[in-house]
């Protein structure tokens, strides 16, 4: 297979900066580079591969959006996105784990947390030596999360925080647990240390989508939480909400990552797959799907750097983000479904990356908030009137 | 000690080439460039100098505006300032190699690294060039370098195997595959390197001693030829790898 050299139809290179350019395209090599060649075999197994982590902070990729002082990138909006877009071309795992790492829990620290907190943890997590988790949905409460039964009751000296969080990715290999729980019927956000006594984070088994990412259970039975470890500066539910619609906005570039590998791989089968004599890319049903593909893909990459420029003028709303979110992953999943067409049977097989791509995107239709979800925020947005309930 | 590498922004190694309209030279428009290849290796080992011996970093490269992109590659690497020999004219080795001299001679550098050739035109005659018209000592395809006091010991990579060599430094060197692993430009490194200085030189001007007549893309590959079918083949497989394909 040739060397991956993107795909821009409408010269939206032009758009970007040279240093956005070139955060691209270092991402990309490095994509190419590190996490290609090892993937599959982490997928099939089941596994993160965890030497990735330091490479990936040495090239600055956690919380990168951050201030240098706590060592991080100080990229704007649109490179951020960037960096998510080519890691997810990998796979949507790993760039899962660094949206988790930067946008729901460095984020939050910087946003909400103590000065303290914040020279604590922040450089730590920029460099990979700690690793952190976000633990918001439950077993009984995943879109409605306001309805959350995780508390945490004030002891004078500390907190006693009970309670049981699933699906939480990164949660057995994190080092600190940024904890959503009710204290007083209020949501607050706490810092859980690993090796918290009472605090446990058991793997879950069983995926067949983000294999090769770690999802865990986070139990809490009687955990004493030192006062200084609760965030100073939440607003309710509001707050975990804000972590989202930062790790969302990057899911939205990153499906574009997704999808340009399925294209791409779709693409250069189509080329040199010969049936009836002739390519397949011949013939006009085939490219029929391949020209679907470009459109959709240029169109979510136009949609990502409008969104990404708003983000970085401050002038976002959050339904744009929803809009751009369930656009592009309904879109990077529908490619991927016909690029497994297009290489009929050998679209099924891990030699390919099509198969793994399609699985990683159902988990990433669902979280940070379903496609259903986001539906109904721009409903809401756009009609004033709530259909949630 | 002071460390300068000299730069070249070639095509994509996945570009799809096209000649010019002038049928003397690659047509440059919509394909994408990049630091050449060769230059990386070249780059990393004057960050390692550094990184051992101290002092600073420089690199330069002669072309056009479109040149700045690989020079910014540089800087985020990690070199800490940048010359434009800004000049888009057509050039052979030799004024390429004169003018990169001229400033070079500026610098009174201790190394100065160039990649073992460009990917582009293959002219392999920059690094020898230079080191002539300076009059220092050259070491070309190096593929490991250590600096013991005023010593350079060199691993050069030549026909079948390696050879050793030594001389002094200020020193030309061009390297070659294997010499290092070039660092990845860090994230932050490419957001501190917008305040690195880019400074524009007009360079000299030399003409040409030798012209590009024309030029012209080899025919595609002629079909391959099918030896056999089963493991009755295999000896005349290998023997025309051998003999007639020279890879094994
Ligand atoms: C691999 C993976 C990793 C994850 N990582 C994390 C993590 O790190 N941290 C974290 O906190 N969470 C994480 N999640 C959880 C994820 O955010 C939730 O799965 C998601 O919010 C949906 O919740 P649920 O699975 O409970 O589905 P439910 O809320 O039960 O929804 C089921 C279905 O009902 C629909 N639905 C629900 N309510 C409505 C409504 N009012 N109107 C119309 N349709 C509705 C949904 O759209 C969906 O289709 C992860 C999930 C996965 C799969
Ligand atoms: C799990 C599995 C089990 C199987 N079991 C069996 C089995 O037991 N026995 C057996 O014989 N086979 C079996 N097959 C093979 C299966 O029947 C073939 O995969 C199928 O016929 C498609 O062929 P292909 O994979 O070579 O795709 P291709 O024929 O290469 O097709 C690739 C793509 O090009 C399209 N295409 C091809 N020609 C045209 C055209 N003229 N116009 C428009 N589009 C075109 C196709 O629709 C497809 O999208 C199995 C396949 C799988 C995945």
């Amino acid at each position: 297979m040739t060397k991956f050299s993107g795909l821009d139809y409408y010269e939206i290179d032009g758009l970007l900066t040279e240093e956005e350019v070139l955060v691209r395209n270092t991402v990309r090599e490095f994509t190419e580079e590190q996490i290609l060649p090892i993937i599959e075999k982490n997928y099939r197994i089941g596994t993160f591969p965890m030497d990735l982590i330091p490479k990936m902070a040495d090239l600055g990729m956690f919380g990168s959006t951050l201030p240098a002082k706590y060592g991080c990138a100080e990229m704007n909006n649109v490179a951020y996105g960037l960096v998510m877009q080519e890691l997810e071309r990998g796979d949507s795992g790993i760039r899962s784990f660094a949206s988790v790492q930067s946008a729901l829990v460095m984020y939050p620290i910087y946003t909400f947390g103590s000065e303290k907190q914040k020279d604590y943890w922040l450089p730590k997590l920029a460099s990979g030596e700690s690793v952190g988790c976000f633990g918001l949905t439950e077993p009984d409460y995943g879109s409605n999360p306001g309805g959350m039964i995780t508390t945490a009751q004030d002891k004078g000296d500390h907190y006693l925080l009970n309670g049981a969080k699933m699906w939480i990715t990164n949660g057995t290999i994190a080092d600190v647990a940024v904890v959503w729980a009710k204290l007083n019927g209020i949501v607050h956000g706490f810092l859980v240390e690993k090796g918290t006594q009472g605090f446990s984070a058991p793997e879950m088994i069983g995926k067949h989508s983000l294999r090769a990412s770690v999802t865990s259970e986070l139990i809490f039975q009687d955990v004493q939480i030192p006062k200084e470890n609760i965030f100073p500066k939440t607003d309710g539910l509001k707050s975990p909400l804000m972590c989202l619609n930062q790790a969302r906005y990057g899911i939205a570039w990153g499906a574009i990552g997704s999808a340009m590998a399925t294209y791409n791989t779709a693409l250069e089968y189509s080329k040199t797959r010969i049936q009836f004599g002739k390519p397949i890319a011949s013939f006009q049903m085939t490219q029929e799907k391949l020209v679907f593909m470009v459109a959709e893909i240029t169109k979510a990459q136009l949609l990502c750097l409008q969104l990404g420029r708003l983000k970085d003028k401050l002038t976002l709303r959050f339904p744009q983000v929803s809009l751009a979110k369930r656009n592009n992953v309904q879109m990077a999943l529908e490619i991927a479904r016909m690029a497994r067409e297009i290489l009929g049977a050998n679209g099924i097989l891990d030699e390919y990356p099509v198969m793994r791509h399609m699985a990683n995107l159902e988990s990433v239709k669902t979280y940070e908030g379903t496609h259903e979800m986001h539906t109904l925020i721009v409903g809401q947005d756009i009609t004033g009137i709530q259909a949630f309930v | 000690m002071k460390c300068i590498v000299c730069v070249n922004h070639v095509p994509d190694t996945e570009a799809k080439i096209k000649v010019g309209a002038d049928g003397k030279y690659i047509d440059k428009a919509g394909i994408n460039h990049i630091l050449n290849p060769y230059d990386e290796f070249a780059t990393e080992a004057i960050l390692q100098l550094k990184e051992k011996n101290g002092g600073e970093t420089l690199a330069i490269t002669l072309g056009g505006d479109s040149h700045k992109e690989t020079l910014r590659k540089a800087l985020a690497m990690g070199v800490d300032k940048a010359i434009l020999l800004k000049d888009d004219s057509v050039r052979d080795s030799l004024s390429v190699a004169k003018a990169l001299a001229e400033e070079l001679k500026k610098h009174t550098p201790d190394f100065i690294l160039f990649g073992k050739q460009s990917i582009d035109y293959y002219n392999e005659q920059i690094p020898g060039m230079v080191a002539e018209i300076l009059g220092l000592p050259s070491v070309t395809a190096v593929v490991k370098l250590t600096v013991e006091d005023k010593k350079v010991i060199c691993h050069r990579e030549i026909e079948g195997g390696q050879e050793i060599v030594e001389t002094t430094y200020p020193v030309v060197i061009s390297a070659h595959k294997g010499l290092n692993e070039p660092r990845y430009p860090s994230l932050k490194g490419i957001m501190a390197s917008k305040t690195k200085p880019i400074t524009e030189i007009q360079p000299i001007a030399v003409a040409p001693v030798v012209e590009t007549i024309t030029m012209f893309k080899a025919q595609s590959k002629q079909a391959g030829k099918i030896v056999g079918t089963d493991a009755a083949a295999v000896p005349e497989l290998v023997r025309l790898l051998h003999e007639e394909a020279k890879v094994i």
